[in-house]
């Protein structure tokens, strides 16, 4: 079913726009229990996307972003809230529910990198295989065309001369070579929305840099849209125009990536930015220290998520549910109580 | 490349590709089943029956007469009893019926080979499709497809074969498909099942679906082709059970087959000769030797080719 809000496009200048988005996962699961738990996985998230902007998710492991990141390719189907998504007419639609034909067809709007370039490949295909897979299951052109456009994606992303990598095998590849490959088969079919989950974590550090400027660099010219799914600081800073710190489920902070990154409000943010090491042995700064690990969200009471390890949490955290995500001035948008 | 050429020259190309990955694979995994030793014992015992197998009706068309080296209505004239011990003419000399023991031997080779092989066919297309499907899916279909495995685990294969052969009468045909049935919904499915499970958490699976391949691209196209070396392996145990299964029902004189090596343990026993192991070895020892045999030598290269799919049973 074609579930077309129908809101037109003056309306919303965003590319995707998650709305209130949540997906709880059920603990105890049994055939004959009623009331059951809930892991509270993404609760309640919401932000815009622009086209060709690049949203950074930053957060610890276990924060739901990779699930947020899921939900927006519709990986996952999302327990609650909406996910509008600027369909061809330039009108949104929500892909949250969608099944069948428009969700395939959706499908070709919105792709995902994922994060171990080892795994995320079938061992048993070539590279041909793999990058033509998104064109042959949607049908698009004949054995040449898809050749001619595997080729030219391949070229793209830096797999030059095309030839000598098409019929070779993952295991044939080193580890960059096959982010590049993993790209490829996101792009070829031409999305105008990418979600990148982490895919430079488990590369080494020398071509880290190399596969984030071909992300730039096809961002610029081709106009995605990328949500970019970091735990690095100094990642989201090299990709990212703004960016979402997430914690236990919620968006806890989000603004332009510099000011965030140079101003935190929210003492999560703050805490995050002061475990990052500074190369000066002989710097000092204010040491600002969380107690405790992340819990885990089961059902959580209704007060500030951060209230157990915040510190500057007071009673007011304690008896008043979770902060809304509100501004808190020059576009800085942070849920606390106290900042 | 224009595109006119790439027309053909891609699909080409890809199974070139396809095949160099094969022939290697195939290379590296013969060298790893090699330096086991045991799977070359049971290949080699393979062989040997197969060549059995083999030359048997070409015996027949040229040096055997049929009146005399039938394996079913033969009767050696040329001997004054029957059993007679084995001669020039009957190098294992004849059965109480009066019948070449060697012709027997060898004419049943054949069936039991195919009975194995199709039995094997059936457990792996039933088992890879069961194991894939419930991995997959999950939920109901995979609580259903599990407890329908409980249950053929659960039935004495064996109790199960008398009563049905009672009931219809199986011939080595009807005997592979109720073997392979069996096997490929219950121990070998929950297997595949296991193994399936780790493919479907794989990111290439999401890539899949997130181009938009539908349930049976990717059960087809991703997770089939990943099982496919475990199944080849359970293939291997499947033949070695249906020939033993073979064996047990037509000495019960269970099975309505023309000639077997389980019939041919049956008729001395039927003779009475069972017991006099020692004075008509020759009776006995062929047929029950064969089927130890074989049936090891299966086992042993499915025990050989467990190490090297399963890469943590290697010996460093």
């Amino acid at each position: 079913m074609n579930v077309s809000v129908g809101i037109p496009a003056s309306a919303s200048l965003a590319l995707v726009s998650a709305v209130n988005l949540a997906k709880r996962y059920p603990v105890s699961a049994g055939w004959f229990r009623r009331d059951r738990s809930f892991i509270h996985a993404v609760d309640g998230v919401s932000f815009d996307l622009m086209p060709g902007e690049t949203l950074g998710l930053v957060g610890e492991s276990g924060c739901g972003k990779t699930t947020t990141g899921r939900m927006l390719v519709r990986l996952t189907e999302p327990t609650d809230g909406q996910v509008l998504f600027k369909n061809q007419s330039g009108d949104l639609e929500d892909i949250a529910h969608l099944k069948g034909a428009p969700l395939k067809d959706f499908r070709r709007r919105a792709q995902m990198v994922f994060q171990d370039p080892y795994e995320s490949m079938n061992p048993r295909r070539t590279i041909f295989d793999t990058v033509a897979e998104p064109l042959h299951v949607q049908k698009i052109g004949d054995h040449s065309e898809r050749f001619e456009r595997v080729s030219e994606t391949l070229s793209m992303v830096g797999l030059t001369p095309p030839a000598s990598f098409l019929f070779r095998f993952p295991h044939e590849l080193s580890g960059g070579q096959r982010q590049r490959v993993a790209i490829a088969r996101a792009l070829v079919m031409e999305p105008s929305f990418v979600v990148a989950d982490e895919p430079t974590s488990m590369l080494d550090i020398s071509i880290r840099t190399g596969i984030m400027q071909l992300m730039n660099e096809l961002a610029d010219r081709l106009g995605i849209g990328y949500l970019y799914i970091t735990h690095d600081l100094a990642v989201a800073r090299y990709m990212c125009s703004r960016i979402a710190v997430m914690y236990l489920g919620k968006i806890v902070e989000m603004g332009d990536t510099e000011d965030v990154l140079q101003y935190p409000v929210h003492p999560y943010t703050k805490a995050l930015l002061s475990a990052v090491p500074v190369p000066d042995p002989e710097a000092t700064r204010d040491a600002l220290s969380i107690k405790g690990s992340v819990s885990a969200p089961v059902d959580p009471l209704p007060r500030c998520r951060f209230y157990d390890r915040c510190p500057i949490a007071d009673d007011y955290c304690r008896d008043n549910d979770h902060p809304p995500l509100e501004d808190k001035g020059a576009g800085r948008l942070a849920a606390c109580h106290k900042a | 490349m224009s595109a006119v050429n790439a027309q053909h020259a891609v699909p080409t190309a890809l199974w070139r590709a396809r095949l160099r990955l094969a022939l290697q694979s195939l290379r590296e995994n013969w060298q790893l089943f090699v330096r086991t030793r045991i799977g070359i014992i049971g290949l080699a015992i393979i062989g040997l029956y197969a060549l059995l197998a083999l030359a048997h009706p070409i015996l027949m068309n040229t040096v055997w007469e049929p009146r005399t080296y039938d394996p079913v209505v033969g009767y050696a004239f040329d001997e004054t009893q029957q059993p007679a011990p084995p001669s020039l003419k009957h190098l294992l000399g004849t059965d109480p019926l009066g019948r070449d023991i060697l012709s027997q031997l060898m004419f049943s080779a054949r069936s039991e080979f195919l009975l194995g092989l199709l039995a094997a066919t059936v457990t792996v297309v039933i088992g890879t499709a069961v194991g894939a499907i419930a991995a997959y899916f999950g939920g109901w279909v995979d609580t259903l497809l599990m407890r329908l495995a409980d249950i053929m685990i659960m039935m004495p294969a064996i109790s199960v074969l008398i009563v049905l052969s009672a009931l219809i009468g199986v011939e080595h045909f009807e005997l592979a498909l109720i073997i392979g049935i069996l096997s490929g919904f219950g121990a070998t499915g929950v297997v595949l099942k296991s193994q399936a499970l780790s493919v479907v958490v794989k990111p290439y699976i999401d890539a899949a679906r997130s181009a938009g391949g539908g349930h049976f691209h990717i059960i087809l196209v991703h997770i089939v082709p990943n099982l496919l070396p475990l199944s080849f392996l359970y293939m291997m145990f499947t033949v070695t059970s249906a020939i033993f299964s073979e064996a047990v029902l037509s000495f019960l004189g269970l099975l309505d087959v023309r000639m077997s090596w389980g019939l041919m343990i049956h008729t001395t026993e039927s003779a009475g000769y069972l017991l006099q192991v020692t004075e008509f070895w020759w009776l006995i020892f062929p047929a029950s030797l064969s089927i130890t045999l074989l049936c090891s030598a299966f086992y042993l290269v499915g025990r050989s080719l467990d190490e090297v799919v399963n890469p943590r049973l290697r010996s460093r």
